[in-house]
């Protein structure tokens, strides 16, 4: 069947301009290392890491500098042989600070880690693997850093059916996935391996764009003949990468409101974690690195890159020949759901998708207009909600009338405010009113 | 790199192109075919009528101290739409006070833009049928030339026209409800027939609003489910008893496609979800029949859009979609 016949979707949605043209065929490149890295022992979803190391050791790279606090956790390594300069806090792409190990990069080091066992999967227990996962610091590569192993060990009264691969990639700009999918499918083949082992499931699916035809044959051409899984293309639609749509779109299965996929049998996991679980079998090297697309029309050279992860901002723009002289804002993540970075000290996290320079003329402009009825969000809306009814509570600070309109389900994908021709933001609206309406519940408890 | 020009905005960082002066603009700018073919039918009055509803209702918007809605383009459709709905003879000082009325009392008076209940050109034009039954409803014959005038436009204000200067024509409404001939479909169709500005030529009007279809401004289910049941209830009537007009009669005479093309549309007062604007369409087709057959008036559209407007809040309450993993078909709570 060709990878254009039959393409899956789920309903409603958003067509923003992809603008994945700028670095689609660029081949993944490494970066060179950095004079320095800072890594926030905060880069995942659960208890930020404990520190281990103090200021002035000496650290190779994969060193572990802070270990998990707990099982919701993951811990952190050295991105880069060199010295621990301080550990301190530090600008963080959400906006805050957070503690974070500053290591001065030893510029006459190889950069080779230490040698290290490579743990083999096919020896490994279901616990043996979700351990070693968890040792090595996977998190999710898609952009939310959940970590990893946590989705390798549902709870005993879980029935996993499928893992689902997601390879949507359905931000605009970013092609890291892409890329990865392209270059390396092996990896990502071998980290099913190792995941469906985990799970004890036989069965995986690869859900991916269909605006991504090089990357849908390579993953195909790859699958191995002993393993059963399906490449599946999507309908080029945002957010078709969002895990309950994804679900929607390839089983036709409805995740229930306020539930994990895993309560329809289903486990998902990025492509890049994918790719990153197979490294991990593969070299034994824990997630030190990862791939990084910087681009937008506000920088001079876009790339793919395999970047030390806490490389700053500042290192990574001027390895891509610097901003434009329009460029007007910085995003960590894609235009949909990142997060605007203002501080050029701001390090790149195991999270982080992308990095997108816009343009002036791309900004949003800040003039609101009074909402018309137009409809337009509660047609893009993929969960259903009214943005609209939704949005005039907020505006009136009628909190606690949110969450009966299910303000719960809004997953804060922003496509009601991008289609909102009267510009109000909506999404930023709901993020403010999910944080009020969790303070109203503290206080009545 | 100097970072300190970086601006920091919330996310979605992306906006699709369509702006509400974008949208204002271009619904007010799809109707230029229908003035012309105002102007063409009527003559110089229908420009004249126009120009001076628009400008009551941009002088009621600027005077009500609304700067920015001024050049939003939301007045300028409420001015024209209104002016569509007023027969060409009308003295344009009522014409003048009919837009001011439209925005002063149908939008300005809820909060402006987007708070109105009521459709702010059919508020008006309530108040002008209310205040000046005569000349309301007193339609002009088509003017021999496009510049003589079709009625006593330039009475002076407070001053009623001088009808003996007019030549009247009957609507095909008005002669299907009191004289009880039938009009053919085809001039109603294509406008050559007496009424209102903008309640002749229902193919020009199609026409326009296939355009703002095409560009997402206008939700072609409201103006189909009006059309379907007004044509399904008078097909059913005129079944029953033939001397009632039929359904082609009912779909292009009065200002039924204009209302049901530009004023049932209107987003501020149409519902948002896609079931309401069929309920809403339903509704409004209905009332069109059973205000026309049975009704004082001849023309219907415009109580009918009035009173749907009204329902809109509770609409939208009652057809609100299934919010994506509750009540799951088949799934057991």
């Amino acid at each position: 069947m060709s990878t254009v016949l039959r393409a899956l979707g789920f309903l409603h949605g958003v067509h923003p301009p992809e603008h994945k043209e700028l670095t689609a065929r660029v081949p993944i490149r490494r970066m060179a290392y950095p004079a320095e890295v800072v890594l926030p022992v905060r880069q995942h979803a659960g208890k930020p890491a404990k520190v281990v190391v103090t200021r002035g050791d000496q650290v190779e790279r994969g060193d572990t500098l802070a270990v998990a606090d707990g099982f919701i956790s993951s811990p952190v390594h050295a991105s880069a042989s060199g010295r621990v300069t301080a550990i301190e806090q530090w600008p963080h792409p959400d906006g805050t600070t957070a503690l974070a190990i500053r290591i001065a990069v030893d510029p006459h080091s190889a950069q080779v880690a230490r040698p290290r066992m490579v743990p083999d999967w096919r020896h490994l227990t279901p616990q043996q693997i979700v351990q070693a996962v968890q040792d090595a610091g996977v998190v999710g590569l898609g952009g939310a850093a959940f970590p990893t192993h946590v989705k390798l060990a549902p709870p005993k009264d879980a029935k996993p059916e499928l893992v689902l691969i997601n390879g949507a990639e359905c931000e605009p700009y970013l092609t890291t996935d892409h890329r990865s999918m392209v270059e390396f499918p092996e990896r990502v083949h071998l980290g099913i391996r190792v995941m469906l082992q985990a799970l004890g499931v036989s069965r995986a699916v690869i859900g991916i764009e269909k605006n991504k035809p090089d990357a849908i044959d390579a993953v195909r051409a790859a699958v191995p003949a002993d393993l059963d899984v399906t490449v599946l293309p999507l309908t080029v639609k945002y957010p078709q990468g969002a895990e309950k749509m994804l679900i929607r779109s390839v089983l036709g299965r409805e995740v229930p409101s306020g539930k994990l996929p895993i309560s329809v049998g289903v486990v998902v996991q990025n492509v890049g974690s994918a790719a990153m679980i197979g490294e991990v079998f593969d070299t034994g090297l824990p997630l030190v690195e990862r791939i990084v697309t910087v681009t937008g029309h506000g920088l001079v050279k876009p790339a793919n890159l395999i970047v030390p992860v806490g490389t700053k901002l500042r290192d990574l723009l001027e390895y891509c020949g610097g901003l434009t002289g329009d460029a007007a804002e910085i995003l960590f993540g894609g235009p949909m759901m990142g997060l605007p970075v203002s501080n050029l000290d701001t390090p790149v996290l195991k999270g982080t998708t992308g990095v997108v320079v816009l343009t002036r003329s791309e900004v949003r402009a800040q003039v609101s207009y009074p909402c018309i009825h137009c409809g337009y969000c509660l047609e893009a809306c993929p969960v259903f909600l009214d943005p609209q009814y939704l949005g005039s509570l907020a505006m009136a600070g009628r909190y606690e009338e949110m969450p009966p309109h299910h303000l719960a389900d809004c997953m804060l994908c922003g496509s009601c405010s991008y289609v909102c021709p009267s510009n109000i933001p909506l999404s930023q609206l709901f993020q403010s009113s999910k944080v009020a309406v969790r303070r109203l519940k503290a206080g009545a408890a | 790199m100097t970072a300190s020009r970086l601006v920091v905005t919330a996310s979605p960082h992306l906006k699709a192109p369509a702006s509400t002066p974008v949208i204002m603009w271009t619904v007010a700018g799809s109707m230029a075919p229908i003035v012309a073919a105002a102007f063409y039918f009527f003559g110089i009055s229908a420009l004249l009528v126009i120009a001076a509803t628009t400008i009551g209702a941009l002088a009621a918007e600027a005077g009500f101290g609304a700067r920015r809605t001024l050049t939003d383009g939301s007045g300028v459709i409420t001015g024209v739409l209104l002016g569509l709905t007023l027969p060409a003879s009308l003295p344009l000082w009522m014409a003048f006070i009919g837009g001011a009325v439209s925005i002063g009392l149908g939008k300005r008076i809820f909060g402006g833009l987007g708070h109105n209940i009521f459709n702010p050109a059919l508020l008006g034009r309530a108040f002008l049928m209310a205040a000046f039954p005569v000349p309301m409803t007193t339609w002009p014959a088509a003017p021999s030339t496009v510049w003589q005038l079709a009625g006593d436009n330039f009475a002076a204000p407070l001053m009623t026209a001088d009808r003996a200067a007019m030549v009247t024509a009957a609507t095909p409404l008005g002669l299907a409800k009191f004289e009880h001939t039938h009009t053919d479909a085809l001039p109603l169709f294509l406008g050559t027939t007496t009424g209102s500005l903008g309640e002749t030529s229902a193919a020009v009007i199609l026409i326009c609003g296939a355009y703002l279809a095409w560009r997402g401004f206008l939700n072609w289910r409201t103006p189909a489910s009006i059309f379907a049941t007004v044509a399904l209830l008078s097909s059913f009537v005129h079944w029953v008893n033939p001397a009632l007009p039929g359904p082609l009669f009912m779909l292009f005479s009065g200002g039924l496609v204009l209302g049901a093309v530009y004023m049932a549309t209107d987003m501020v007062t149409s519902p948002t979800t896609n079931r309401g604007r069929w309920i809403f369409g339903a509704g409004v087709g209905v009332l069109v029949v059973v205000i026309r057959l049975w009704g004082g008036l001849p023309e219907a559209v415009m109580f009918a859009i009035l009173l749907m407007n009204g329902l809109v809040p509770y609409i939208n309450r009652v057809t609100q979609p299934r919010v994506f993993g509750t009540r799951i078909p088949g799934v057991a709570v």
